[in-house]
């Protein structure tokens, strides 16, 4: 299946190439978890603060399950802050 | 230093300056900056009075952390009436000038009544005199500020003075120090030109003092700039980022109130976005940001330094506009680019150092041009009434071109210049007004961020997010995750942030200490300084204290549980896309409890209860 990833921030770094305005569409096992997701790209966890899968919080009890579906959107942030 | 127990209390009408012992009952009761000067307006001035006579006071106010080590201890704040909200006005800035003033020896000064002629305070230490401004009005800050550097020949003088929007009459004007930090909400600009007061110049040579135990005070200071240096958020996500990282976050969330708050979530923001002010442009392969800075004493250096792209239409004709200034902020690109439907990063930067140029509140700007463009989408504003500007969203022309005229004071821009509640009334399209006692709202949608729903309808300021910024929570998780969709909890969420806020804002310190610091942090290094015992409980009972104090300001001033309520698009138009679709803001379910938990009436007053416990002015 196909999602769209995006890293933000310092994570930016962990995209790979070919991604545009921090975000890439890549292709994914149907049961890949989120920190599966992440360890495919070399994420480190313990820097993944912000997870949102189409907008929503996943914490961390939720990371490790298949939970992804076809056109969906991960989006990553670092601890960061604003105001 | 803590405080250096003098005021110096500034008379327009008359020509005077005389210092007096600063109230030490009552610091012990608000503690200083926010607070303090509350507990002196309420004193001094009718909450019912015009905010632009001069009845009114205006008073630039530090805390007892200002101007010593302690990290980001340079913070000041203006308090008054406001002419936008009519509420109490407290807006607070950073930069160097509130630290200037605590070296010259004074904790806050006072202005009242009005002079008879423009005028500007000069002040060195002890010596402080009113001297003729009849140069420098007409000019912007900046202008202003190289004038004044070159009159008293002191580099090291700060200034903070007000552009030609607030002698315009713009009633959101701001009053800009350093250049570029700005006590920039609620008017405060536009109280101080009403007094025919252009400038303040603060020079102090004193050094720093009166600390209760200075051993214990740098052991703590020092402790916990490491809490903040190797906390994630203040140590490295700030410096690199600056408050626009949001711009991302919050708009993958759908909350990001667009085109007046029509939808939530915007397809150019990105664009706009603190990952885009670090892209090399095709121009010159040079980023939008130059560096990060920092205020007096801070070691968390949130601030941004931006340069705007040589070759753009806003600049290529304008080489004074091709150096560096103080950069694009999130809620400043939000109103002035989400808001607006612009997502071209170098207008929405030249728009914001006009701003800084002429001293006018980027959020609140924006806002109100984001009502008129909707307006001229409907066809109630039309090219008759722009002088031939399409309006329309979307338009980095014309909302640069709305700034040009806003700050200046100029045709449509005087219009511009009445914010948007009283702009979309005059047009006779009330409802689009996105305010809460007629001050616009911030970067935050409350249909997809339930909380700052309750935390604007609450704000003592009008809609604010820096009175109760439960985004921390809602979002990011400080300091613990709570769902932004839920309207369960965040009536106590809302009161404690609003309360801790408050004793942070009349510390002397930065709110932003707030992502890593808690008043567990803060107590020590009060303590430490300041003569007294200085608690975790006893803060928090000042931070409550100085809202109800507040909320008292407003009550006398007229103001109802009327006033605690959102615009109706907010309560009745749901969210047409992301999590929050299908959403409105639950104010009602909120209210009630929140009122309840302040221990107020049903509405909105303060009982006696409350008046007692906290020892509040009749």
């Amino acid at each position: 299946m196909q999602i769209q990833f995006k890293l933000y921030a310092s994570l930016g770094e962990y995209l790979p190439a070919g991604a545009f305005q921090n975000a890439i569409d890549i292709d994914v096992d149907t049961n890949v978890s989120l920190n599966g997701l992440m360890d495919l790209y070399s994420v480190p966890r313990e820097l993944a603060h912000l997870v949102l899968v189409n907008g929503v919080f996943q914490c961390d009890a939720d990371r490790n399950q298949p939970m992804l579906k076809d056109g969906d959107v991960v989006a990553i942030w670092p601890p960061v802050a604003g105001g | 230093m803590a405080w250096t127990k003098k005021v110096l209390r500034v008379n327009l009408t008359e020509g005077t300056c005389i210092g007096e012992p600063l109230n030490m009952e009552w610091a012990d009761q608000y503690l200083g900056q926010r607070g303090l000067a509350t507990r002196y307006m309420c004193e001094e001035v009718d909450p019912t009075c015009d905010a632009l006579s001069s009845e009114n006071k205006m008073i630039m106010a530090t805390g007892p952390l200002t101007g010593t080590m302690a990290s980001t201890g340079g913070r000041y704040s203006v308090i008054c009436k406001s002419p936008l909200t009519g509420a109490i006005a407290c807006s607070n800035s950073g930069g160097f000038i509130g630290a200037e003033l605590k070296n010259a020896g004074w904790d806050m000064i006072i202005f009242e009544g009005k002079s008879p002629d423009p005028v500007y305070l000069h002040l060195e230490n002890e010596k402080a005199e009113l001297l003729p401004a009849g140069e420098l009005w007409g000019k912007s800050v900046w202008e202003a500020d190289e004038m004044l550097h070159k009159i008293h020949q002191d580099p090291q003088m700060r200034i903070a003075a007000v552009g030609r929007a607030a002698e315009e009459g713009c009633l959101y004007s701001a009053i800009i120090n350093d250049l570029h930090r700005a006590a920039g909400r609620s008017g405060v600009g536009t109280v101080m030109a009403s007094k025919n007061l252009k400038a303040v110049c603060v020079r102090g040579t004193r050094g720093v003092g009166n600390i209760k135990d200075p051993a214990r005070f740098m052991k703590s200071t020092a402790e916990q700039k490491q809490v903040l240096a190797e906390n994630a958020v203040t140590g490295q996500g700030l410096p690199t980022y600056g408050t626009q990282v949001l711009m991302n976050v919050i708009n993958e969330l759908g909350a990001l109130p667009t085109r007046n708050m029509q939808e939530v979530k915007f397809e150019g923001a990105h664009n706009i976005s603190g990952e885009a002010m670090l892209e090399p442009r095709a121009s010159d392969g040079k980023a939008n940001l130059t560096t990060n800075a920092g205020c007096f004493a801070c070691t968390i250096a949130c601030g941004r330094i931006s340069t705007i792209d040589q070759t753009h239409f806003s600049v290529e004709n304008k080489p004074q506009y091709w150096g560096n200034s103080g950069g694009l902020e999130y809620e400043a690109a939000w109103a002035m680019g989400t808001d607006t439907g612009v997502d071209d990063l170098d207008a929405v930067t030249y728009v914001n150092f006009l701003c800084n140029e002429d001293g006018i509140d980027p959020i609140t700007f924006g806002a109100t041009v984001a009502a008129a463009m909707e307006m001229f989408k409907d066809g109630d504003l039309t090219t008759e009434h722009t002088g031939g500007v399409e309006l329309e969203f979307g338009s980095a022309k014309a909302l640069a071109w709305a700034a040009e005229v806003t700050c200046r004071g100029e045709g449509f821009g005087r219009d511009l210049g009445l914010g948007s509640r009283r702009l979309c009334e005059k047009y006779g399209r009330p409802e689009l007004s996105m305010t809460v006692k007629s001050q616009e709202f911030p970067a935050y949608d409350p249909r997809g961020i339930q909380g700052m729903g309750l935390a604007y309808a609450t704000s003592n300021r009008g809609a604010c997010h820096l009175r109760g910024y439960t985004v921390a929570s809602e979002v990011l998780g400080i300091p613990e995750k709570t769902d932004p969709l839920v309207t369960e909890g965040k009536a106590g969420l809302v009161k404690a942030f609003q309360d801790a806020t408050a004793a942070v804002d009349s510390a002397g310190l930065c709110v932003f200490t707030t992502f890593a610091w808690s008043l567990e942090n803060i107590a020590p290094q009060i303590d430490a300084a300041c003569e007294g015992d200085w608690s975790v409980d006893k803060l928090a009972e000042i931070g409550e204290r100085i809202w109800n104090l507040e909320r008292d300001f407003n009550n006398k001033a007229g103001m109802t549980s009327a006033d605690d309520t959102l615009p109706q698009r907010l309560l009745t138009e749901p969210a047409n896309t992301g999590p929050a679709e299908g959403k409105v803001c639950g104010l009602d379910e909120m209210l009630p409890e929140y009122y309840e938990l302040r221990g107020w009436t049903t509405e909105g007053e303060l009982t006696d209860d409350v008046r007692g416990k906290f020892n509040l002015p009749v």
